[in-house]
């Protein structure tokens, strides 16, 4: 079998990105569309492609509007393919409006956010979805803004199907590409990634991070396809004490300035956001 | 007009031959190996093929293979 993403590609050791991207193989016909981000370079340079499937580089700002586009153009065409705007968080805080409007008006095709929780492609600037209190080129001492929770924003939309997934499990990652995309409508799936120079872990602990991030609460597994649910792999840490103590998953060099009691209102958030989340059964 | 030279095409090694990138070559030890395929679903590069070979050409050294395995199977040998 040939893989969508082949070997000898840009990407960093042990990186996220390329490990989701070779879930890509779970969908049927995948076209994608890719804002600038480490995916870019993933994909290779002319006259090269680490991809398999056409792909369409587009400005930051118009990943959603060409993804529409395209998918609308094949749906005149015949063509059956399942576009996918394939992008990093920091294209997700720049095209926001397009990709609120798009899922708006229910267009037809699927978007993947890749999310290592800064711009790691320019040199690791915070981005809306950086964790709170994270070291970042721009936040030399810790993030101190909100940390905006994108899928929770995008199933406000009331779109067809929403997920989270983690790249520390790849299973229920790739079932829910799958799911997305044997479905028609605007689909959104949400992946947290880990990412070796940008977090500051060795390269062989993406794994291990990811799976800790879920373990002690700080990231949630869940999807909606009408109904909302947790997914098997995260559901038993709704209940604190299943969780991994907080400080095993902030072992990372962008958290290494935190103090007790910063860790403690990290705490309170995560439990804030757990509580946000179990209120939508 | 003929527009496939501005097309880019599906290569092997885009970004060169990455086994250069490594410091650590991943070994399997087969007696110690149950063959549950993680180290080749979780592997970045997905150079772990099915009857779990891998392609040193490519293989970029990240040891993530060597932390999913549950069986400590693999080892990570000094290039
Ligand atoms: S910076 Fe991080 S996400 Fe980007 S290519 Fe490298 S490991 Fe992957
Ligand atoms: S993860 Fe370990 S036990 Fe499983 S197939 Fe790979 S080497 Fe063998
Ligand atoms: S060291 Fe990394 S690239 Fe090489 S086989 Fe293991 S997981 Fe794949």
């Amino acid at each position: 079998m040939v893989a969508v993403i082949l070997p000898g590609n840009a990407s960093c050791q042990g990186c996220p990105i390329s490990m989701a991207m070779r879930c890509l193989d779970e969908i049927e016909n995948p076209v994608l569309v890719i804002p600038a981000g480490c995916s870019t370079v993933i994909a290779g340079i002319h006259p090269n492609s680490a991809m398999k499937c056409p792909v369409v580089h587009s400005p930051f700002t118009a990943a959603p509007s060409v993804a529409c586009g395209l998918s609308e153009a094949y749906k005149r065409m015949g063509v059956r393919a399942n576009v996918i705007a394939w992008m990093g968080d920091g294209a997700v805080d720049i095209s926001f409006s397009a990709l609120s409007a798009s899922a708006a008006r229910k267009d037809d095709y699927i978007t993947i956010v890749v999310d290592n929780e800064a711009y790691m492609n320019t040199g690791t600037q915070a981005s809306l979805s950086t964790f709170w209190k994270a070291r970042t080129t721009t936040s030399p001492a810790g993030k101190t803004e909100e940390r905006r929770n994108i899928a929770l924003l995008m199933l406000a939309h009331r779109i067809e199907y929403a997920a989270t997934a983690s790249v520390g499990y790849l299973r229920d990652l790739k079932r829910k590409f799958r799911k997305a995309g044997e479905m028609r409508g605007f689909r959104f799936i949400h992946v947290h990634a880990p990412c070796p120079p940008g977090w500051r872990f060795p390269s062989e602990k993406t794994v291990e991070v990811a799976r800790k991030a879920v373990m002690s609460g700080a990231w949630i597994l869940w999807e909606y396809d009408g109904e909302f649910r947790l997914s098997k792999e995260g559901e038993r840490y709704a209940l604190k004490e299943n969780r991994i103590p907080l400080r095993e998953y902030l072992k990372q060099g962008r958290f290494s300035h935190l103090d007790d009691k910063e860790i403690e209102e990290l705490e309170k958030k995560i439990d804030e956001e757990w509580k946000t989340i179990l209120k939508l059964f | 007009m003929d527009l496939s030279p501005l097309i880019a095409k599906p290569t092997y090694g885009s970004a060169g031959e990455t086994g250069r990138w490594r410091n650590y070559r991943p070994v399997i030890n087969t007696e110690l190996c149950i063959k549950c395929g993680e180290c080749m679903m979780y592997c970045p590069e997905g150079v772990i093929s099915k009857n779990l070979i891998i392609n040193y050409t490519y293989c970029k050294g990240c040891g993530v293979c060597r932390e999913v395995c549950i069986q400590k199977a693999i080892v990570m040998m000094p290039e």
